[in-house]
């Protein structure tokens, strides 16, 4: 089923490809973008939430009445301000407000509405809470034995045989591969398992989560802010607070960042019960403190792989069994972790099974390929042992056993058209890979796979009078996605890409979409742009047959005009778009084109990392010293935002590698909810990142577009542990790989030795 | 609590505004001149993204309190490009793509429009400590470095 | 005819069964044909799956045509950050 236009395939794109300025860019340099703390609305109070203190604890009673009495209070809401709601969303409902238990420190508890932040303030602590203080587990692997602490009393895990009769904090068990891994290890000459273990991080985008809304008696409702998704903020909302999808109307912000963080709802429904309840316009802006806490951090997990292969460095059989902590509810990405695990690898015996943990740490939330770094920090770790154990090229390692089109994947499916191999090959040749390495240096090698999806999408495609175009997507643009629906737009109609303005559409204006997410939006919303883009010139056309008096089909549409073609070519002076425009209401009316689908057939992706660390022996201390990323996109629509996709998953990946986590102490408290102690790169860290961009395109896109959003932060983890490993001469199998984590292995190895 | 009363001059223009005294001059800017450009990333310093210039000094404006501003010359982003003329910084960042989702840019901005006026010929470390108190999650900074870079040459003539 | 692959979590509902041979023509006809035969899977029915045919994985299209002799894979519903 090949969509691939003639366009495409020819390479005879003409704007496609290259690197013109993004539309919003002036009001992003000069400050004029409007983000979600940016708004205000007339009579607008400031909303504030009352957090557990607790990281597992019975909610006894919560009075009011104090707060309710202070002057400049206009709301206090508290669980009893919901109603019941479909099961669907229940998980929701309980995260974004505490029923019954506060299962995190951090979980909401109550939320006021006041004329001020200062009352805001004043009014929290005249909340009484009364708590009974239950035992807690906040660690992964205590959190999945049989006599830890139950956040759940009635979880009864599924997917397993014979069917749980005991409660435990584990929810599910996911099971993927084929073949026989039993057969295929006796048919290994190495073996390699090991356990690996990583520590939760957060998304980190810079922009906290912040929300205005309003709700009036009669149900109206709006809300503005910053999310991936806001027809899912419109519908999770009127589903929470029991009102028409129809009467909720959200507008998208421009967005601070997200990569995943923002796909769910936290502070909106809150906004909007106490809209509400005090019938004003309330903003609730979280603070960083609550950002850490109380959002979706992704999951810490420990992991256990364990790899076959032959001496001549083919792989017999791979088994891995993931553990991931979601939080205090079902749903940690275990499952795509487990799918994810071995996606780099053509396997006839492979098994990975998952396990989805609870403990009492907020709802992990997607995180930039959702589950998969984690695993593939293990995997990798030990393919690169492997190949050392027999001393083979790590690349030439992976080349021998890497997926091409036709192969099984190691979840199921079998792969179409795949860009693994050449991305090695690309890697192989790069000079960055034979570049001489110097003292305390390694150099590490990791590849990295990650899905892809489409999903629910709409675009709307207006030509103005004057033959300008505007198109209307539903997906908020998080890193420049405007500029390429711009180019796609651009491209078919033949005219300059400064005629085409791309805008972010509200709720109300266009079907539902799904939210920016899966490295979806330059293909999905791409594809209904491209779409919308050929049912305008179609259009076009016909109105030029009827001024010419010839028939559609006679038409023929390139470079911005209406020709005549076949047996009347030349008989008429072309139609450019501005003409036909100007007579739209002498010939019918506005000119729109529209496109509506649940787009499938998003390309999966492929990425190859190399990176150079160097470790101090004194202080344990890294130094990324050069770092390379090759990524298949299938068709790099506008390049730079491509190439920044690959350094920003990157220096993520580097970030979860080298420095974050969240720390937990005794009390279940998280002991580092701020910039400071919660250590991401910053630029001094940091060396360039260069990147190298492989195009082998996607048959489900008209240009060839895979996403290329989440794939950067799958390798980084394996591809930093490996240098490390190498440089110490250690294998690192935690993260992260902090100063005093290195320091004590490389000690402890030292006095081993002496 | 009473309001205090500050005159100060931002972005070259005579300003005035009445502030609690736990209010930062952030907030000031943010809820009271209705200067949105300087974002809140932290509240405590870290991250940069609220970076402003009080009497050519390069602050976090979270850290500042409105009532400091009395009699200071406050320049933010707001006040950058000269009327419909970027500065060669907000061109430069726009060419080589230095932002993505652009909430950390107003202050990576002002931050290294303060270290080109200090130092116009930095090297690429130089440029690389000066901006780390700026964070930024989705670029990984190269193509920031490179702007900065770009800039501060064009700037030099070179 | 088919096959049909179920991941590993929906095997408790199908005593144990993770290849199963159908008589499927859609995405619609699996799904429903799967909720009547095993009742114990309409919740993750419900919370919703992606299908996989022939190597291309769809989420949500009942109407998506199964070809006779289709490898069909039954994966957890795809999601993104």
């Amino acid at each position: 089923m090949s969509r691939l236009t003639e366009k495409a395939r020819d390479g005879a794109l003409k704007q496609v490809g290259t690197r013109p300025l993004r539309p919003d860019g002036i009001d992003k340099v000069t400050g004029r973008a409007r983000f979600g703390a940016d708004a205000v609305a007339p009579g607008m109070l400031v909303g504030k939430i009352l957090r557990s203190p607790h990281a597992h604890a019975r909610i006894k009673a919560i009075d009011t009445t104090k707060a309710e009495a202070l002057s400049g209070v206009k709301a206090v809401i508290t669980a009893d301000d919901f109603g019941d709601v479909d099961e669907s969303l229940t998980d929701t409902l309980h995260n974004i407000m505490a029923h019954g238990k506060a299962l995190y420190e951090g979980h909401a508890v109550a939320a006021v509405a006041a004329v001020n932040m200062s009352v805001a303030r004043q009014a929290l602590k005249l909340i009484e809470v009364d708590y009974d203080v239950l035992p807690h587990v906040t660690d992964v692997e205590e959190a999945a034995q049989p006599d830890a602490p139950l956040i759940r009393e009635d979880l009864l895990t599924v997917g397993v045989n014979p069917p749980a009769t005991k409660p435990s904090n584990i929810s599910a068990r996911h099971e993927f591969g084929h073949g026989d891994v039993g057969k295929g290890f006796a048919e290994a000459d190495i073996i390699v398992e090991r356990t690996f273990r990583t520590e939760a991080t957060h998304q980190g985008y810079i922009e906290p989560h912040s929300w205005l809304g309003s709700m009036g008696p009669d149900g109206q409702a709006e809300l503005w802010g910053c999310t991936q998704g806001h027809y899912m903020v419109r519908d999770t909302c009127a589903g929470l607070l029991g009102i028409d999808v129809s009467k909720l109307r959200v507008t998208a912000s421009e967005i601070g960042g997200g990569f995943g963080g923002k796909t769910t709802v936290f502070v909106e429904p809150v906004v909007l019960a106490l809209s509400r309840k005090a019938n004003r316009p309330v903003k609730i802006t979280m603070s960083r403190e609550e950002v850490f806490k109380a959002t979706g951090p992704t999951s810490s997990s420990a992991n256990r792989v364990k790899i076959g292969i032959t001496k001549d460095g083919r792989i017999t059989a791979a088994d891995a069994e993931l553990f991931y902590q979601g939080g205090a509810f079902p749903g940690s990405p275990v499952e795509f972790g487990a799918m994810a695990a071995f996606a780099c690898y053509a396997l006839e015996n492979v098994r990975a099974v998952g396990w989805d943990v609870l403990a009492n740490r907020p709802k992990q939330a997607a995180y930039r390929a959702p589950g998969a770094p984690m695993i593939v920090f293990a995997v990798e770790s030990v393919i690169d042992e492997l190949a050392r154990r027999i001393d083979m090229d790590p690349v030439d390692f992976r080349l021998k056993n890497a997926p091409k089109e036709g192969d099984r994947s190691s979840y199921g499916p079998k792969f179409g058209p795949i860009g693994l191999i050449q991305t090695l090959e690309a890697a192989k040749a790069h000079p960055h890979y034979s570049a001489p390495l110097g003292p305390n240096q390694g150099r590490g090698i990791a590849a990295g796979f990650w899905f892809n999806f489409g999903g629910m999408t709409c675009s709307n495609i207006n030509i103005g009078n004057d033959g300008t175009v505007t198109i209307a997507v539903g997906t908020p643009d998080i890193g420049g996605s405007r500029a390429s629906m711009c180019l796609m737009a651009a491209e078919e109609f033949g005219i300059p890409y400064d005629r085409v303005k791309a805008i972010v559409a509200d709720t109300s204006a266009l079907g539902f979409n799904d939210v920016t997410d899966g490295s979806r939006v330059t293909f999905s919303s791409g594809y209904a742009t491209i779409q919308s883009a050929r049912a305008a010139i179609g259009e076009m056309c016909k109105r030029a047959a009827q001024i010419w008096g010839i028939p559609e089909e006679a038409v023929d549409w390139s470079d911005g005009h209406a020709r005549p073609s076949g047996p009347n070519a030349g008989d008429f002076e072309p139609l450019s778009m501005a003409e036909i425009a100007a007579s739209a209401a002498r010939t019918g009316g506005p000119i729109a084109g529209h496109h509506e689908v649940n787009v499938d057939g998003a390309g999966v992706s492929f990425g190859v990392h190399i990176a150079d660390v160097e470790i101090d022996p004194q202080t344990g201390r890294s130094t990324v010293t050069r770092y390379t990323v090759l990524q298949d996109a299938g068709k790099a629509i506008h390049p730079a935002y491509v190439e920044g996709q690959y350094q920003g998953g990157a220096v993520q990946g580097i970030g979860w590698a080298l420095n974050e986590e969240y720390i937990y102490g005794e009390d279940g408290r998280l002991q580092n909810a701020g910039f400071l102690d919660y250590r991401m790169p910053v630029a001094s860290d940091l060396p360039m990142i260069d990147t190298q961009i492989i195009e082998i395109p996607n048959e489900g896109h008209p240009y060839g577009v895979r996403g290329v959003g989440e794939t950067p932060i799958v390798p980084p983890l394996g591809a930093i542990g490996n240098a490390v490993s190498q440089a110490i001469g250690l294998r690192v199998t935690e993260t992260p790989m902090s100063p005093p984590r290195l320091l004590a292995m490389m000690s402890s190895y030292r006095e081993a030795a002496e | 609590m009473s309001g205090i009363h500050v005159t100060t001059t931002i972005n070259g223009d005579e300003a005035e505004f009445i502030c609690q005294p736990d209010e930062t001059l952030l907030d000031v800017l943010r809820d009271r001149m209705g200067m949105t450009g300087s974002k809140e990333g932290c509240g405590s310093g870290d991250c940069g993204a609220c970076s402003v210039m009080v009497n050519d000094r390069l602050v976090c404006s979270c850290l500042v309190l409105g009532a400091e501003a009395e009699g200071a010359r406050v320049d933010t982003i707001e006040g950058m490009a000269d009327g419909e003329t970027l500065h060669p910084l907000q061109r430069k960042f726009l060419e080589h793509a230095a932002l993505q989702c652009g909430v950390c840019t107003p202050g990576f901005l002002v931050a290294a429009k303060a270290l080109l006026e200090k130092n116009p010929d930095p090297s690429e470390i130089e440029v690389r400590y000066w901006l780390a108190g700026n964070l930024c999650r989705c670029t990984g900074y190269d193509k920031i470095i490179r702007a900065v870079m770009d800039a501060a040459a064009e700037m030099r003539g070179a | 005819m088919v096959k049909v692959v179920l991941w590993g979590a929906l095997t408790h509902a199908t005593n144990g069964e993770a290849e199963l041979d159908l008589d499927v023509r859609t995405v619609k006809e699996l799904l429903t044909r799967l909720e009547t035969d095993y009742p114990a899977l309409a919740p993750q029915l419900k919370k919703g799956v992606s299908v996989a045919i022939d190597g291309q994985i769809y989420r949500d299209a009942w109407f998506a045509p199964i070809p006779e002799g289709a490898e069909v894979f039954v994966l957890p519903r795809m999601v993104g950050g």
